[in-house]
């Protein structure tokens, strides 16, 4: 039991991580904040990704020539890595797509909070 | 509306707890995702770019030969996406200064 | 931004870090081969090392640096040399983005596979510097106008 808990201590800051954006884009008033939320998550799913890649006893993927590359053992899977590499990127550049939208949006209803915004919009 | 978003939150964790519970241990060298042959017996990727990245391209670093040689269409995708986004922000925030003036 | 308050310190600070940023992330994106790094991170180097000087100093002297209808072209040579890349190699009789007929004389497919990553990691660097700048431009503009 206790080394199926530590086995996958990763996973379980992943969760926790993940819940914690969930949380905030469910419950939080404020437009900001959701975002901020769902950086969060993003950057769980970013984590767990990595996490999943390594492996024990092994080095990161850039080829040295004292490690034998036949034994794929001694080096991590560097397919993760690449797809995170570009997931850090494009979320960096979504967060500015989200932020630019919230600026519109202040600029015409003068307002991020949720009730409001919804009541400025009926009108 | 304040229960149900929790009943979601606890769900969605409880979830994702089961779905953990059956993932290998972290850094398993016997992971389903490191082996050489797949299910299907068919090659695995990861095996491929760690054997045979810097015999086809001579560059040390296989995340570099991944990310530029062997995808380098899905690179050029996401450089398309990023440079979607910037130009999204100019033409939104433009729009909204010409309302103005 | 509208806050402009001349603070000497700040601004000599700014100045005294931004081109060891800069020359970092050049570093960063030509040994990007041979040690962790690449296009991507190295073009946030240089988006930093821009915006740092943005952020402490305004718009007034930041003009100076990078103006602000730069970025946008630069941002598309980024996309160009990227794609460029991949059609040389089409119109010469390969597949897209298969540098090993790139159209360079006397060298190896393999080095030409070499060469063919630093030139799109150069252009990668290069529109991920132009666009961070660019959303950060923006942005700035659209907040002064509410």
């Amino acid at each position: 039991m206790l080394d199926f808990f530590f086995g996958h201590y990763a996973y379980w800051f992943s969760i926790i991580l993940f819940s914690i954006g969930m949380y905030g884009m469910l419950f939080k008033k404020t437009l900001i904040k959701k975002i901020i939320g769902l950086s969060i998550l993003q950057s769980s799913v970013i984590l767990f990704f990595v996490s999943v890649a390594s492996k024990v006893d092994a080095t990161v993927p850039v080829y040295d020539y004292n490690i034998p590359v036949e034994n794929v053992a001694n080096y991590m899977n560097p397919l993760p890595h690449t797809l995170m590499l570009t997931a850090i990127v494009v979320g960096v550049a979504t967060l500015g797509v989200a932020f630019t939208l919230l600026i519109a949006i202040y600029n015409r209803y003068q307002t991020l909070d949720e009730q409001e915004l919804i009541e400025r919009i009926h009108d | 509306m304040k229960y149900l978003k929790a009943l979601i939150l606890v769900t969605f964790a409880v979830l994702l707890i089961y779905a953990a519970a059956d993932l290998p241990f972290r850094g398993d060298p016997d992971n389903r995702m490191h082996d050489e042959r797949s299910m299907t017996n068919t090659p695995v990727a990861g095996n491929y770019y760690i054997q045979e990245a810097y015999h086809d391209a001579h560059t040390p670093n296989i995340v570099t030969v991944v990310l530029g040689d062997y995808r380098s269409i899905d690179t050029f995708g996401e450089q398309v996406v990023i440079y979607t986004a910037g130009i999204i922000t100019l033409l939104v925030l433009r729009r909204t200064r010409r309302r103005s003036s | 931004m509208r806050s402009q308050f001349d603070s000497p310190i700040i601004v000599l600070g700014a100045r005294l870090l931004t081109p060891y940023i800069m020359v970092f992330g050049l570093y960063v994106i030509f040994h990007g081969h041979y040690s962790p790094g690449g296009g991507f991170q190295g073009g946030t180097l240089l988006a930093a090392a821009v915006l740092l000087i943005r952020v402490a100093t305004g718009r007034r002297v930041s003009r100076l640096q990078i103006q602000e209808f730069a970025t946008t072209p630069l941002a598309v040579i980024g996309v160009i040399i990227y794609f460029a890349t991949g059609f040389a190699v089409m119109i010469t009789g390969g597949y897209f983005l298969d540098y090993g007929q790139l159209p360079i004389p006397g060298m190896d497919p393999v080095w030409l596979r070499y060469t063919g990553i630093l030139i799109i990691e150069v252009g990668i660097g290069l529109a991920v510097m132009a666009i961070l700048v660019m959303i950060f431009d923006n942005m700035v503009k659209g907040e002064d106008y509410a």
